[in-house]
């Protein structure tokens, strides 16, 4: 691959389906795997452009950015636990109490 | 047209028509299969973009590790099924503009990507394990650190929040 356009154009629709999915799901889980959808799109334009300057640092963002959505999904998913426990639902319209 | 053009076109329908099977899919196991499908397709692309390591990182770490809790999560919360009877009417014009929004943000991403083309000529560089390393043991030592204790502070955060209260 030495023409980068496709990739970025790839990515882009990507990131879109994972924007669309964040605003129309209900359910948290799949609003959470649409974000991992998204971070992942934004990773395939990193190493697409690491490529075409010659250049590793975005391959090295790209680690990082995998370590801390690492991080994030644990994090969340604990988080999603201790919600259903109480609430016995992933729907995140019924996770309103802090509507001001 | 090459053959690596030929095994990305095949490999970018896979992971957008993945990503439109995450989008849609009414089961939440499903939709993290579609989501682990997504994902090694990328790794696919990452091979062909000179990113061994990326690539591998990606199946080991992302296909991997997060979907396995994921999929663990999912099934320990016997979450799968979002058919529920709802008990409040969502926003009623949620999806519609979802949808109109998603379409105006790909036009403007689209118009960027063939607006500017990209100039800079395709340089290959060694992009193997030992390059990633050596980089990541030098200039990027300490990001590297607090990426360990970021990790370690996440772990004890799903260990406290997961814990029963005594």
């Amino acid at each position: 691959m030495t023409d980068i356009q496709p990739v970025i154009l790839l990515s882009a629709l990507l990131f879109t389906i994972g924007v669309v999915g964040v605003i129309s799901r209900r359910n948290a889980l799949i609003i959470f795997m649409c974000v991992e959808l998204m971070l992942n799109s934004s990773n395939l334009a990193l190493v697409a452009f690491a490529r075409q300057w010659g250049n590793l640092d975005g391959q090295l963002f790209v680690f990082f950015v995998m370590a801390v959505a690492a991080a994030e999904v644990a994090v969340g998913l604990a988080l999603m636990v201790a919600i259903f426990r109480t609430k016995h639902s992933t729907n995140v319209d019924e996770l309103s109490q802090l509507k001001g | 047209m090459s053959a690596e053009f030929l095994v990305f076109l095949v490999v970018a329908l896979i992971s957008v028509a993945s990503a439109l099977g995450l989008l849609l899919s009414k089961n939440a196991i499903y939709a993290a299969m579609f989501l682990i499908l997504n994902m090694v397709s990328l790794a696919v692309i990452y091979l062909l973009l000179n990113a061994p390591f990326i690539a591998a990182v990606q199946v080991a770490v992302y296909a991997g590790a997060i979907m396995v809790l994921f999929v663990f999560v999912i099934m320990l919360l016997g979450a799968e099924k979002l058919n529920a009877p709802e008990t409040r009417p969502g926003l009623k014009w949620q999806q519609p503009l979802a949808l109109a929004l998603g379409v105006a943000l790909a036009f403007q991403a689209l118009y960027v990507v063939f607006a500017r083309g990209i100039t800079a000529p395709a340089n290959v560089i060694e992009a193997g394990p030992l390059a990633i390393g050596r980089l990541l043991f030098t200039t990027y030592l300490f990001p590297f650190e607090v990426a360990s204790i970021l990790l370690l502070a996440a772990m004890v955060g799903a260990v406290v929040l997961t814990k029963k209260d005594n």
